[in-house]
């Protein structure tokens, strides 16, 4: 059809493609990070100041009573880890050991905790419920709550992206009527005559509507080529050896994408098209 | 072949019709002039015939269906069935002559084999076997209007619609036009053709049916153009 049809559809459906590609970015940090959070029961120290801590320091009884209580819990606490001051120390010493914090704080200062892994993170309201506010219990903290607020941003980055590809489909629909307008006027003889000696509507419309699905093609190649790119130089080559500590999309889901992007722009093409026929080229 | 039944077309509600009240019959096999001054309603007989215009009230029946009443899908179906040739011939100035003739056939979806068996029988018919890989530029309108008509006939349908086909062409020409759609006619085709060419109308001594404003004033068998419209 024209140039300017091919390079809207590959510049939207790229738009397009980067939104899903976000959001499965999301999703798969969510199943590799959903696997890893844990909530953590902090149990009192001797220089804690929250109100269960008012009996000081939690006692062997209680820290055998809770883990007891949390194994009852099975099969939603899935493990139970027991983190004594000394790990706690060892693995501050391991987080900050180029800082001069370290010189100050001794194993005493660091309360022990018990590392809670839930079978099925959501279900944090329910560890929460049983131990928040009892005595020898300082805190109970969700590390999923931390990560949310990490996921709200990219979930706003991927509202952002597909906004800006569903304007840039409108705009292409309406590229595709305008252009389907102007090859319906430049050829009104031949279509003219076309009805004249009996062609059907089909006929007459066909050319138009293959032009529209074979120009939305090209470009639809052009931003699948555009999203492989993206996987290949830009996640696989730059974001995945400098941040290794989370999961990047996979070529699985990449896969699942490429077919949406591309018949996303001919379907909306093929519809631009056949309205704009219905309406212009009239038996 | 062609009944109109109390025919009246309106284009809008303030003007007057541009058909009213007009009932015919076309017998298969005939050659009728319609003839009148501009703005008679000639062409617009024509337009219901093929179903480019819809009636106001009445009915159209052509070859036994009601025109008026066919569903949309329906219609190439109908116009299949007829020739039209106008008095701007219409041609695809960018296809040959045999290219143009053999539109009409990839059109209706023929075979190749049969498309090029039938192009060269109907040029040959019009008299323009020799100009083929013409361009429609390089004839004269005369031979333009014959490309025409062949692209009509070319799939042999019992009916010939011709719309001022000799508006644009000099007499002489015109009378060889007229003898081609009077041999179309002698092999069974009806031909319905609106003139106010009185020359050729007076000369044929055919059907002649007469319009004007919008109203049927005459329908002789064998008429002449009539007196007072001479120009």
């Amino acid at each position: 059809m024209t140039f300017a049809v091919i390079i809207t559809v590959a510049v939207s459906l790229t738009l397009f493609g980067a939104g899903l590609l976000v959001r499965a970015q999301v999703d798969s940090m969510k199943d590799y990070w959903y696997d890893r959070v844990e909530v953590s029961i902090f149990l009192c120290g001797a220089s804690s100041s929250a109100p269960s801590c008012s009996l000081g320091a939690v006692t062997p009884e209680v820290r055998t009573q809770i883990e007891q209580e949390l194994t009852a819990l099975r099969p939603l606490v899935q493990e139970i880890y027991y983190e004594s001051k000394e790990e706690a120390y060892q693995r501050f010493l391991e987080q900050f050991k180029d800082s001069p914090v370290t010189q100050n704080v001794t194993p005493d200062a660091l309360p022990e905790s018990f590392r809670v892994k839930l079978s099925d993170p959501t279900k944090y309201e329910v560890i929460a419920a049983a131990f928040e506010g009892r005595p020898g219990v300082e805190q109970v903290q969700d590390q999923r709550q931390l990560l949310d607020r990490f996921f709200k941003l990219l979930n706003g980055l991927q509202v952002i992206a597909l906004s800006v590809a569903v304007a840039m489909l409108v705009v292409t629909a309406l590229l595709v009527v305008n252009t389907i307008r102007v090859a319906a006027h430049a050829r009104r003889r031949e279509v003219g005559i076309m009805r004249l000696v009996g062609a059907s509507n089909f006929m007459i419309r066909m050319p138009f509507l293959l032009e529209a699905a074979v120009s939305a093609a090209i470009g639809g190649l052009i931003a699948v080529g555009a999203i492989v790119a993206a996987k290949v130089f830009l996640i696989d080559e730059v974001l995945a050896p400098s941040y290794q500590f989370t999961a990047f999309v996979s070529w699985d889901q990449v896969i699942v994408i490429l077919p949406i992007i591309f018949f996303t722009g001919i379907v909306i093409a093929m519809i631009a098209a056949g309205l704009t026929l219905r309406r212009y080229l009239k038996v | 072949m062609i009944t109109f039944e109390r025919v009246t077309k309106r284009y809008d509600k303030r003007n007057r019709p541009a058909l009213q009240d007009i009932s015919l019959d076309i017998q298969p096999g005939e050659f009728v002039f319609l003839v009148g001054a501009s703005g008679s309603g000639k062409s617009t007989f024509l337009r219901l015939i093929l179903r480019e215009e819809k009636v106001t009230t009445g009915r159209v029946v052509v070859s036994g269906r009601d025109v008026g009443k066919l569903s949309r899908w329906k219609v190439p179906q109908l116009r299949r069935g007829m020739g039209a040739v106008f008095q701007d011939f219409r041609l695809l100035q960018s296809k040959t002559v045999y290219q143009n003739v053999a539109f009409t056939l990839q059109v209706l979806g023929r075979k190749n084999s049969q498309i090029e068996r039938a192009v060269p029988e109907v040029l040959d018919l019009v008299g323009l076997a020799d100009k083929m890989q013409r361009y429609p530029h390089q004839l004269s309108g005369g031979e333009q209007q014959r490309v025409a008509i062949a692209r009509a006939f070319v799939n042999r349908p019992p009916l010939l619609l011709a719309d001022e086909p000799t508006g644009n062409l000099d007499p002489a020409t015109s009378v060889g036009i007229m003898k081609l759609l009077d041999r179309i006619n002698r092999v069974g085709t009806t031909v319905l053709m609106a003139t106010h060419d009185a020359a050729i109308v007076d000369q044929m001594r055919k059907r002649v049916v007469e319009l004007d404003a919008g109203q049927m004033v005459r329908d002789e068998a064998r008429g002449v153009y009539g007196q007072d419209h001479q120009p």
